[in-house]
């Protein structure tokens, strides 16, 4: 996979709350399939079929061990995903100084025009 | 000094963006600088290099907005919609979308003044039409912002000799 499909897999990937949540739960550290399918009251073949998602967008990666195969988070994509984030809020932040510019302004013309206070 | 009034922008359900974000300044000019086009010219500029040129503004519910940017290498983006709830000073809800439709679809932005103190909170949500249109909004800045870092390192080593 390239790494801009990767990316767009990662991002499908997030859009979902299920899998939003086994990733939090993941942050925590590492976890079996049991470990999962407990606290989402779901089956262990529906938190597999999560699992198979995140692994393919490669969000999180999982372990030999036959029995247990324990899942743990991968960093990187979701490092990339928040890089994207940064730099949109970078550009609407320059816009808000901005902003925050031109308010001092219309406040000192607001002072001038209303009469002063006795 | 740690900056209070820095923008926060979260990412909420799989199609929205959330923007907050505190101005020293009364709920009024806030909202004024955010709906008088002659005040909107002067800040919503986009990404570095561009500038609004033109800002149309109905504000009713049923009027129309239209707002279009130029880049430093004139190139143009455009975009616009209806404004479905209008209560000054403190809230809007408009309908967005790009001449491009880069989005997939329209967006629905619902913004919300909110005063503490003299203080203003701006609250803004932007819903997609799509995860995938909320995927394009954040990618594309991220690709040009390279570029655009880029430029702007220069511009600092050339004018600080």
């Amino acid at each position: 996979m390239s790494p801009t499909a990767r990316l767009d897999a990662a991002f499908a990937a997030l859009a979902d709350p299920t899998r939003r949540a086994i990733l939090a739960r993941l942050a925590t550290g590492q976890a079996s399939v049991t470990d999962l399918a407990k606290p989402f009251s779901m089956s262990q073949p529906a938190v597999s079929k999560h699992l198979k998602v995140l692994e393919r967008a490669g969000l999180i990666s999982r372990g030999r061990d036959a029995q247990r195969r324990p899942c743990r988070i991968n960093p990187k994509p979701l490092a990339q995903v928040n890089g994207w984030l940064e730099k949109y809020r970078e550009i609407w932040e320059e816009n808000f100084q901005r902003l925050d510019g031109l308010l001092e302004e219309m406040k000192a013309v607001q002072k001038k025009q209303s009469p002063a206070k006795h | 000094m740690y900056n209070t009034e820095a923008l926060k922008l979260t990412l909420s359900g799989d199609r929205e963006v959330v923007f907050t974000r505190h101005f020293d300044a009364s709920r009024q000019l806030v909202w004024d600088a955010m709906t008088k086009p002659e005040l909107l010219k002067r800040w919503l500029f986009g990404p570095p290099g561009w500038t609004m040129e033109v800002c149309e503004m109905d504000l009713r519910v049923g009027g129309k907005y239209r707002w279009v940017w130029r880049g430093p290498d004139g190139n143009e983006m455009g975009m616009g919609g209806v404004h479905k709830e209008v209560v000054p000073p403190v809230k809007i809800v408009n309908t967005q979308l790009f001449d491009q439709d880069w989005t997939g679809g329209e967006a629905v932005g619902t913004l919300v003044l909110t005063e503490q103190n003299g203080k203003t909170l701006l609250t803004n949500t932007v819903r997609y039409a799509s995860p995938e249109a909320r995927e394009a909004v954040l990618k594309t800045p991220m690709e040009q912002g390279m570029a655009m870092g880029y430029d702007r390192l220069e511009q600092m080593l050339t004018t600080s000799k």
